[in-house]
């Protein structure tokens, strides 16, 4: 193997980092630590400044203020060439004049670094490209050429890899197998790897930590779990997967739990559950935890049960799991994911329906917020 | 191709007929062309070459096989050939050292001013050649800004420009310049700035990055715009008729002269063609070393 030196890697650190193009902060204060070795993910919209972000650390942007550092040494003054890091680039920026193996051995080469034969070829080996050594960039397909620039980054034991959105040029099969790929890299060279990215799904599937940016800032930083069963802002709900959002004002609560009153309707969240301070608190409900009865199954409710009543208006169905879009009694429309573990009758559209679910499932935002701070879920759920 | 569908075969094959005449039609305007204005008096001209003079009768001439008309001319007139090769790679060499900083610097810095450039750099074309070549007469004339500030240090040898060798090298250089800078710019500009980041994401400096990424991507322009000066610049002969002395003149003067002052058409015609003959070998080697025969 090529990395069985020992390997002394460290944190990358990021403080009051800001970018600003003319008066636009594209990062604004952003302060970050990521930790040695992990998997990281910087995901959000388009414009959010997650690639502006990456390039502040790959050194190819220059930050307005603030200070990058890896361990104790502050790399922010470096030029690109002379930082730790490398970079898987977006449609991978292979040189076209040279062939597979000069352009993975071109950072070496840059370096001094005589016999760059075994450390080249382990690296081929590594990303299944032995044989391709002699073509050029051209001959190759989209995926062979992302892992030459995966094998172009990682050959130069980069304290930091840095990833900007290296599958979002393959098709979808691809990209599944590219992330598997991509992991098990990663797990082997221990290298700490940014990962820039607009695709959720892609986030979850390789990250051990998600940052979900939006306008420059981080809007929550967790493990993809945590961020998905428990958002902590209305633009995390609606861009990490979906969600239904009401908005309401607390009329009661105890150690446990608290009642807020939504659209006349009387909603139970869990304190834990709740990142709301005030008594304005959007309750929020994922599609999934939902389930849907029909209007006379109402006994069949758990007591407790958060309870809405409406009536459906399109179910599609889609193999794993039915979708059902509800109209609660206010005009708001609600999506149900049902799973296909029942053999028979579907809710149909036009059936009077009763939705619930468990308050544990429930989570609380801060209120004030318009329920669509992003417009680009569709996006995000289309991509 | 032909046969999309796995329709029968006599379909398929009557779709490519009419393909390949749609092909000769389109061919034959440029196939007329050339016919007419290259191929035939690139006969006559080779026939020419080995005419016989009849005796007593200047400018009279008859047909033959007289190959001493080559080797007559080379033994006379080898010194203007080979100063034409050497003025028109030194002007090759000063037009590349001249547009290639200027080219990057449309290419990949201009901005929103690079269309004008490019407008700027065409734009002496719109005067004629000849025109322009006599407003260097005025540029390097004897009593001229450029002459005494170079006279002011002592750099001459003659004391003067117009009228030698340095005047007919300035004048090629700047004739052609417009032929070095396209063809220069078209290739930089293709190149995806992104490759020269990645180069400076993987340790290498600016100036390596342009040995070993800028450079090597713009080596198809760097052919082209090459050729293109050097061809044109070494049969040249206004440069050297209006801004050089007799004691500079270029293979292009010598041919231009024996056709039509001394009628001596078959010492003009070989030697025509011993300079497409030379250009050509030059060229073919010079691909060869560059390495981008596949791209040419």
């Amino acid at each position: 193997m090529v990395h069985d030196r020992e390997r002394n890697v460290e944190d990358l650190h990021l403080s009051n980092l800001t970018k600003m193009f003319g008066d636009v902060a594209a990062v604004d204060d952003l302060t970050l630590t990521i930790p040695a070795g992990s998997f990281f993910a910087l995901l959000g919209a388009s414009g959010c400044g997650k690639t502006t972000t990456l390039r502040m650390v790959a050194g190819l942007e220059d930050p307005t203020s603030g200070r990058i550092s890896i361990g104790e040494s502050d790399i922010t003054s470096l030029r690109a060439f002379q930082r730790p890091v490398n970079t898987v680039f977006q449609s991978y920026a292979l040189f076209p004049h040279l062939d597979i193996f000069e352009n993975v051995a071109f950072g070496l080469r840059r370096r001094g670094i005589k016999n760059v034969e075994p450390a080249v070829n382990a690296m081929l080996e590594l990303v299944e490209l032995a044989p391709m050594a002699r073509r050029k960039p051209t001959q190759l397909s989209g995926g062979q050429q992302q892992r030459v620039a995966v094998a172009r980054a990682l050959i130069n034991e980069p304290d930091v890899l840095l990833l900007d959105e290296p599958l979002g040029a393959l098709d979808l099969k691809l990209r599944r197998q590219m992330q598997i790929e991509l992991k098990r890299i990663q797990t082997e060279v221990g290298t700490t790897f940014v990962h820039v990215t607009h695709d959720q799904e892609e986030a979850m599937t390789m990250a051990d930590t998600i940052a979900v940016m939006n306008a420059g800032r981080i809007e929550q930083l967790g493990d993809p779990a945590s961020i998905y069963e428990l958002p902590k802002t209305v633009f995390v709900a609606n861009f990490l997967g979906q969600s239904n959002l009401f908005a309401g004002t607390r009329i009661a609560s105890d150690s446990n739990m608290i009642e807020v009153l939504a659209n006349g309707i009387k909603f139970l969240v869990p304190v834990q559950r709740n990142s709301a301070t005030g008594d304005e608190i959007i309750v929020g409900i994922r599609p999934e935890k939902m389930t849907v009865l029909d209007i006379p199954d109402r006994e069949k409710i758990p007591t407790g049960n958060n309870i809405l009543e409406g009536t459906v208006v399109d179910v599609s169905y889609a193999g794993v799991s039915t979708q059902y879009l509800i109209t609660v009694p206010w005009g708001q429309n609600i999506t149900v994911f049902e799973q296909n573990v029942i053999v028979g009758d579907r809710s149909s559209v036009g059936d009077r329906v009763l939705v619930h679910w468990a308050p544990e499932h429930t989570f609380g935002l801060a209120g004030g917020e318009t329920l669509l701070a992003t417009t680009v879920q569709a996006m995000a759920a289309g991509a | 191709m032909v046969a999309v569908l796995p329709s029968t075969g006599s379909t398929s094959g009557v779709v490519g007929q009419r393909k390949s005449r749609t092909g000769y039609f389109l061919l034959l305007p440029g196939m007329t062309w050339l016919a007419i204005f290259f191929a035939i008096p690139f006969v006559t001209l080779f026939l020419t070459s080995l005419q016989a003079p009849v005796a007593g009768q200047s400018g009279q001439y008859v047909p033959a096989f007289q190959i001493s008309n080559y080797s007559d001319a080379l033994v006379e007139y080898w010194p203007q050939f080979l100063r034409s090769f050497v003025y028109a790679g030194i002007a090759t060499g000063l037009a590349l050292l001249i547009a290639y900083p200027l080219a990057y610097f449309i290419a990949f810095k201009a901005g929103r001013w690079r269309a004008l450039m490019l407008v700027l750099v065409i734009a002496p074309s719109f005067a004629s050649f000849l025109l322009r070549t006599y407003a260097w007469k005025t540029i390097l004339a004897d009593e001229g800004f450029i002459t005494s500030f170079f006279n002011y240090l002592h750099l001459l040898p003659d004391d003067r420009i117009l009228n030698t060798g340095i005047a007919v090298i300035a004048g090629l250089t700047y004739n052609f310049l417009p032929f070095m800078i396209l063809p220069l710019y078209a290739a930089l500009e293709k190149i995806d700035p992104r490759l020269l980041e990645a180069s400076n994401d993987l340790y290498a400096s600016a100036f390596t990055t342009f040995r070993k990424v800028t450079w090597p991507l713009s080596l198809p322009g760097v052919v082209a715009g090459t050729l293109l000066t050097f061809i044109p610049a070494t049969g040249d002969y206004i440069n050297s008729e209006l801004l050089g002395s007799t004691q500079d003149r270029m293979i292009g003067n010598v041919i231009q002269t024996n056709f039509i002052e001394f009628r001596d058409y078959p010492t003009a015609s070989a030697l025509s063609f011993v300079l497409m003959a030379s250009i050509l070998v030059l060229v073919f080697t010079y691909i060869r070393r560059a390495g981008t025969e596949d791209l040419v």
